[in-house]
């Protein structure tokens, strides 16, 4: 059977395009395949990541410029036919700006660019991206970023609660999710979230970073493996 | 004639603005005690080539909420000048 492939945009100021590049090729029978910003084709692929990085120098406000850029009128009309996109840190920052998840992400409450491994509650494992993780089973992955700060109003929030989107809490290791445990001040501690159709998600946490013993957590893997089962079977 | 539109983006009220913080609190340590508090937001000039003002507003008001500012997070509010 012919290899599937993933896209992997790469937007000027990506920097975790070939990490992702790397970890998504290295899954038996998938392919990445990047895909430029300044492109309209997306290549026949199956599947897209948004990765991370600092897409146009962050600058007006992160992700606010990338949204617009000619790949995302191809990724968002992909995304609203129902194929899967994952953005993963300046990703998830895009996926905001574009309206295809709600809220934003502004700068961390403790003014620090944060960049160390965080204990992660997987309370959604009931999606295309999470189907090979446990309910609540507790991860490792590394954050690296200066804004992933979640915000919404309350009744975004209730909303994404009452459905089920909230797929990613910072927690402690004892599976505590509180202040505490809150590396950024995100509400709800929310590290990653879902759309309502289940296709699009958003995560400040780097699965790619995680996916290879060497790189001390193997934790990320489950979600690539998740992604891709789908994928394949698609 | 073209305007220039001098743009206001602000972080809402509810949300934390960080680096305002840490300018208030910069500036108290410098001795401005009556310092009350500080917040940060940004500063855009663009040159809008049209000739009337009606158009130039619609433009300035469908940037701001387009890409100029995030209406989640935060407001904006513009002046327009017209440039002899």
């Amino acid at each position: 059977m012919a290899d599937v492939t993933v896209g992997v945009v790469v937007f000027p100021g990506s920097n975790c395009d070939h990490d992702t590049e790397y970890a998504v090729g290295s899954f038996n029978g998938i392919k990445p395949r990047m895909l430029w910003h300044n492109d309209h084709d997306l290549q026949g692929v199956k599947a897209i990541i948004l990765p991370g990085g600092f897409s146009y120098g962050d600058y007006l406000r992160a992700g606010s410029i990338a949204r617009f850029s000619p790949i995302m009128q191809e990724v968002i009309e992909f995304a609203r036919k129902g194929f899967p996109v994952l953005g993963i840190c300046n990703g998830f920052q895009v996926l905001l700006e574009s309206g295809l998840l709600e809220g934003a992400l502004s700068k961390n409450r403790d003014k620090k660019f944060l960049c160390c491994q965080t204990t992660l509650k997987t309370v959604n494992c009931s999606t295309i991206f999470t189907s090979q993780y446990q309910q609540d089973q507790l991860i490792t992955i590394p954050i690296a970023h200066g804004q992933g700060n979640y915000f919404a109003p309350p009744e975004v929030i209730d909303s994404l609660q009452e459905h089920n989107q909230i797929v990613f809490k910072y927690s402690d290791a004892e599976g505590r999710v509180s202040d505490e445990s809150n590396p950024n001040g995100s509400l709800r501690n929310i590290a990653g979230i879902i759309n309502r159709q289940g296709n699009v998600l958003g995560l400040m946490p780097h699965p790619e970073r995680a996916s290879e013993k060497s790189l001390g957590s193997l934790d990320g893997r489950a979600l690539f493996e998740s992604l891709f089962e789908h994928i394949a079977g698609v | 004639m073209p305007y220039t539109a001098k743009i206001k983006v602000t972080l809402r009220q509810s949300i934390l603005d960080v680096q305002g913080k840490a300018v208030e609190h910069a500036l108290k340590n410098l001795g401005y005690h009556t310092v009350e508090s500080a917040r940060i937001g940004k500063y855009i000039e663009v040159t809008i080539n049209e000739e009337l003002l009606q158009e130039a507003e619609r433009i300035c008001n469908e940037i701001c909420q387009k890409l100029l500012s995030n209406p989640v997070m935060e407001n904006y509010s513009f002046e327009l000048e017209q440039v002899n």
